[in-house]
């Protein structure tokens, strides 16, 4: 199986409390911890298992900066085996369609078996495997987590659904699955494996390597462009326990005996 | 001429699902001026369709006997061939709608506005809409241009729902237009649904529900939730992260793909509180979050917040629940 997996380079939720700057244009970015996209992982972890067991190869690619390098490193570093860098400035800007145009036009220079994206990234808009998919005729599942192989021509999966049911599909390749978490659990990555990568090129292929028109891409194509940030009022906001962190036990206990939360 | 809104109505056993009339809100915050018509596609569908002829001036149905599971794919195609370019269509955000919504976009030509929340305002076929980013931490407004047509996708909740009565439509059957030259989407196949499995505990019928999330950490620490737990009488539940770990059972799991609860108190431990988190959560119980991360949206979903880390606070509050007793 020749596999591709898309992968973004993303501010880490985990690790950050995300702010909106003083102008309200974009979040705070100073000091963020950048990480490659949860979902992801997944997606390269299970294209890695598929491969150790069938044989083939496993590439992963990022539209994005020169900072970009270094999530597909460290996928590199999981078992991908090559890994492709797109960017150019004429891809500054691009909304979904645009990132799904990018990819596409690497996608059709090789020969792929299936592609991953993950299930969303931290925009939440998890769009670019189902356009992909569109753009390129080959049959979409998302929120996949299961994957058996069944030939070389088909694969069955797994979709989670409401409920934690699980829609079972047969799907003919060369096809796109967005992955969702929990489909495995993926490998540490430790230093020693980001080192044996470190010096292995990664290709970067720009506009015209790609035979991308720039009228398709980036900011002049965009029918999607944000506005503003702004931190949203959902309700009336939680009445924060106040004090040293034995009165906020004493108080919370108070409050909970008072609404039956102690039996 | 006025834009023509379509909604992709979702039903199961001959009932619609709630974001129907979601939809017509939804709808009348995209554009008041714009024709806004349902869409029904299943298997026996005539009940459907009839309740929806209150809510919208126009009910598509495409009924075929080999629809009755919404494969995604097939689907796509069949409306491709029926809705106009240039239309706006909307979708409810599930898992249905994420895996049509991007491809029809790029099929109908239009742009895709995922996951919605909220729209302000329409001009000159620029569309403003809502969004969440970075888990619900911050939103975003976004302008869309959907002069060329669009897909939007609108999360289930975020839309009051418009009380049915007055539209007096009609039901008029596109099922040839949609399926002459046979059923599109043959590459991708439905075979069936697995139910999710059943655990030890069942969470749904739980009065107390402790519920931790990633800010537990690590998988050894699962334990001072169990004795939170057994301290206060109730059972432990968990956010989706714990569940991909695999450090607590599917079972226990509250969200959207996971269980829907109706307890009396939900304490929140460690959980960001994404909407799929607090989609599984009914009932209007009394919250609690401790949460170190005085930004997490939990914060405003929650009657009380603690703002610790919980690695110290719930061994501290779980000591002086059982010195209490």
């Amino acid at each position: 199986m020749e596999i591709l997996v898309c992968v973004k380079r993303v501010p880490d939720t985990a690790e950050n409390e995300i702010s909106v700057n003083s102008s309200g244009s974009d979040i705070e970015r100073g000091d963020l911890v950048y990480s490659v996209n949860e979902w992801d992982n997944y997606a390269v972890e299970e294209a890695i298992q598929i491969r150790d067991k069938v044989g083939g190869s496993v590439t992963v690619v990022s539209v994005g900066d020169a900072e970009s390098e270094e999530v597909l490193r460290r996928e590199m570093a999981m078992g991908a085996d090559k890994g492709i860098l797109l960017s150019d400035d004429a891809f500054t800007g691009s909304d979904g369609k645009g990132l799904a145009t990018i990819l596409k036009s690497e996608i059709i220079k090789g020969k792929y078996d299936l592609v991953f994206t993950g299930a969303q990234a931290d925009d939440g808009a998890g769009q670019i495997g189902g356009m992909l998919a569109a753009m390129l005729d080959w049959p979409y599942a998302s929120l996949v987590n299961r994957i058996e192989l069944l030939d070389d021509k088909k694969i069955k999966i797994g979709r989670e659904i409401a409920g934690g049911n699980q829609e079972i599909n047969e799907i003919d390749l060369p096809c796109v699955l967005s992955i969702q978490t929990g489909i495995n659990e993926p490998r540490y990555v430790g230093i020693r494996g980001i080192r044996k990568v470190a010096s292995v090129e990664i290709p970067v292929h720009g506009a015209s390597e790609l035979g991308v028109n720039s009228a398709s891409v980036g900011k002049a194509s965009a029918k999607i462009s944000k506005v503003d940030y702004f931190v949203p009022a959902l309700g009336k906001g939680a009445e924060l326990l106040e004090g040293s962190i034995e009165e906020k036990v004493e108080k919370l206990i108070e409050l909970l005996k008072s609404k039956g939360g102690i039996k | 001429m006025a834009l023509q809104i379509f909604a992709y109505i979702l039903h199961k056993d001959g009932v619609i699902d709630d974001t129907a009339l979601e939809m017509v809100a939804a709808a009348g915050k995209i554009d008041p001026a714009a024709s806004l018509t349902a869409i029904v596609v299943g298997s026996k569908t005539d009940a459907v369709c009839n309740s929806l002829i209150a809510s919208f001036k126009e009910v598509w149905k495409i009924d075929n006997d080999s629809l009755s599971y919404p494969n995604a794919e097939v689907i796509r195609g069949l409306l491709t061939r029926v809705i106009p370019k240039g239309s706006a269509v909307i979708f409810a955000l599930d898992p249905f709608g994420m895996d049509i919504g991007p491809g029809l976009s790029i099929k109908l030509e239009g742009v895709y506005v995922p996951d919605a929340v909220d729209f302000d305002g329409i001009e000159g076929g620029k569309l403003k809409a809502v969004r969440q980013e970075y888990s619900g931490q911050v939103s975003t407004h976004v302008l869309c241009d959907i002069s060329g047509g669009a897909v939007i996708t609108i999360r289930p909740g975020s839309f009051r729902a418009v009380e049915p009565g007055g539209a007096d439509g009609t039901v008029i059957d596109k099922t040839a237009d949609a399926t002459t030259g046979g059923l599109p989407g043959g590459a991708r196949r439905y075979v069936e649904v697995l139910q999710a499995e059943v655990g030890d505990v069942d969470i749904t019928k739980s009065e107390i529900l402790v519920s931790v999330g990633r800010g537990i950490g690590e998988q050894e620490n699962i334990d001072i939730i169990k004795e939170l737990a057994k301290a206060v009488g109730g059972d432990v539940s968990c956010s989706r992260p714990i569940v991909d770990a695999k450090w607590l059972e599917k079972s226990r799991q509250v969200g959207t793909s996971g269980q829907t609860v109706k307890p009396k108190v939900y304490m929140a431990l460690g959980i960001s509180g994404s909407f799929q988190h607090l989609g599984g959560i009914k009932g209007s119980p009394f919250i609690v979050a401790v949460n170190k991360n005085p930004k997490a949206p939990i914060f405003q979903v929650a009657e009380i917040g603690v703002v610790e880390d919980l690695l110290e606070f719930v061994p501290l509050l779980t000591e002086k629940i059982n010195e209490m007793k």
